[in-house]
């Protein structure tokens, strides 16, 4: 019975899924209607240059954003789970976890606000662009990093730090040394998270991109409102497949190194 | 407590990041909420007039008093905690069984199973719900079967229906909730389980007294995981909902593009931060939770 159930789960995971993949092999416009097999979708998505530079854009703000937001993710990570007690660390932990939990359309509208009020009192930035996009992304990529960071920071042996110390190691030194590689995982993983809620996000980049900035989820929007467009298929088949090669490398890459472990463990 | 110029400089670099990139423009927005929608570059006016060097305030309360006054408003803050409320309890329903199931898997199967919920979190939203309308539509899937069948002779409508919002919802959140479920149940003592079979408790009464309680804790983060990004959802009611009722998402979409009135946009945005957000905020850092989760 429960079982069953989980089934039905998974069913409602991947049947749309399934279909979208078939659909984009299908020769007809008309999605009712199945025309044979066809590849003509792929072809029109690769001389679509809409798509094309949207996506382009769209990695470049996923790169950046992800890149900032580790960084400052990390470092906020770090003194929040090893800092104590600061002045002000009661905003500090608000400032941080509140983009988590803030609505797209509120975080939108207050960086519009926030770019336009700068512009009229410093001329900077001047309109709305990739910058302000890429700001915008790594200000809650952050958020989310430094989550990923604190789980594995708390999870991790402080003796070895404190050891360190008592060795008389500068703070930035076992930070290199020792904190930095014992966390590296989780820099990737909350890099990865980062980078692809950057790539998912529609709503914060309409408020804050301009001309010649969309992102390739505002193409595929203004597509999807406007009606079917087979293409559309075609694209998400691609997305699928590259998200699901990535994660099956990964897997077998952990468990690989999982099962070395734990090899050299017996051994010693 | 002494605090070094290094461990200041470490903690100045974000803290002043996220001073000017999140809580500075809360202050604008408030400030924009007190102005007046008027036809300039940017399109309203500003909440404080300076007389040289003495700034006289000349903003008003109006658009609060407005957000009260017009139902929409409330209707659509009630309508989309509702929605957002329902669809978490679906979620919660259908996500259960799956977790369950990978929890009690073997070590392989878990793997494999495990995967097949991360895949659709890790690709685009946006493209999962385009899969949906795929099935849902007039022409779609579903209609072109059951016409097929014989079930109805006219195309149900489902697009553009509080039905097709709810689904949608539970579909793109599905991952949210499964895996935090997953992880409580994972950690769960199967001896508990076992000790209460023997002792001849019933299937439910196991689930009831022991299962369910034990994995409060996940039910919990789950839910939340769902329920606060949900009730501020834009993308789904605007392209599955219907027109004649938007969730308050919608609502501050619609002011600030088609009315271009963002004063009320403005007004709307803190409305939800004081109705939405503050709540859980305060939630999250009373202790009675802290010590549950």
């Amino acid at each position: 019975m429960i079982r069953l159930l989980a089934i039905l789960g998974f069913a409602l995971l991947y049947v749309p899924l399934a279909v979208l993949i078939i659909y984009s092999f299908n020769a007809s416009q008309l999605v009712s209607v199945w025309g044979g097999w066809s590849t003509r979708w792929y072809g029109e998505l690769w001389s679509n240059d809409a798509v094309l530079d949207a996506a382009l854009v769209s990695l470049q703000v996923a790169v950046l954003s992800a890149s900032i937001g580790t960084i400052f993710g990390t470092l906020i990570g770090y003194i929040l789970s090893r800092f104590g007690g600061f002045r002000l660390r009661m905003l500090f932990t608000a400032m941080t976890t509140a983009p988590i939990v803030m609505p797209e359309v509120v975080t939108g509208l207050s960086l519009l606000l926030l770019f336009i009020s700068m512009e009229q009192l410093f001329g900077w930035p001047q309109g709305r662009s990739v910058t302000t996009i890429v700001i915008a992304h790594a200000t809650f990529g952050m958020a989310f990093v430094a989550v990923v960071i604190q789980a594995r920071l708390a999870g991790f042996d402080r003796s070895i730090e404190e050891a360190a110390r008592d060795l008389g190691a500068r703070p930035v030194r076992i930070f290199m040394g020792i904190t930095l590689p014992v966390i590296a995982p989780a820099l990737i993983s909350g890099w990865l998270l980062a980078f692809t809620l950057s790539l998912d996000d529609l709503v914060i980049a309409s408020f804050v991109s301009g001309q010649g900035s969309s992102t390739l989820p505002m193409v595929i929007y203004s597509k999807v409102r406007l009606g079917v467009s087979p293409d559309v298929n075609a694209l998400g088949t691609l997305v699928i497949l590259v998200v699901a090669t990535g994660l099956i490398l990964g897997a077998l890459i952990m468990s690989r190194a999982e099962a070395r472990r734990r090899r050299s463990q017996d051994r010693s | 407590m002494r605090e070094g110029w290094g461990k200041r400089a470490v903690i100045g670099v974000p803290f002043i990041w996220l001073l000017i990139f999140f809580l500075v423009p809360f202050f604008i927005v408030f400030l924009v909420s007190l102005g007046a929608p008027q036809f300039s570059v940017p399109p309203y006016s500003p909440a404080f007039e300076w007389d040289g060097w003495v700034p006289r305030f000349v903003g008003s309360f109006d658009n609060y008093v407005f957000l009260t006054e017009d139902d929409l408003y409330w209707r659509a803050y009630l309508g989309s905690v509702q929605i957002a409320g329902g669809a978490t309890l679906m979620c919660l329903l259908v996500a259960w069984p799956m977790a369950w199931v990978i929890a009690r898997a073997t070590p392989t199967w878990r793997n494999v199973l495990l995967l097949a919920v991360i895949l659709p979190f890790w690709t685009s939203s946006l493209l999962r719900i385009y899969a949906l309308m795929g099935l849902l539509r007039q022409g779609g899937l579903i209609n072109t079967g059951l016409m097929w069948l014989g079930i109805t002779d006219e195309p149900i409508q489902m697009m553009q229906t509080d039905f097709a919002v709810y689904l949608t919802i539970v579909f793109t959140y599905l991952p949210l909730m499964v895996l935090p479920l997953y992880s409580t149940l994972e950690k769960l003592d199967g001896t508990l389980l076992e000790a209460a079979a023997d002792l001849g408790a019933r299937g439910w009464q196991t689930f009831w007294t022991i299962t369910l309680p034990l994995s409060l804790p996940g039910i919990l983060a789950g839910c939340l995981l769902v329920f606060i990004p949900a009730v501020g959802e834009f993308v789904i009611p605007d392209l599955m909902g219907a027109q004649d009722s938007p969730m308050i998402g919608n609502v501050l979409w619609g002011e600030f593009t088609r009315n271009r009135d963002w004063p009320v946009a403005a007004a709307v945005a803190i409305a939800m931060l004081a109705l939405l957000v503050v709540p859980f905020m305060l939630l999250r850092s009373s202790p009675a939770l802290r010590g549950e989760a």
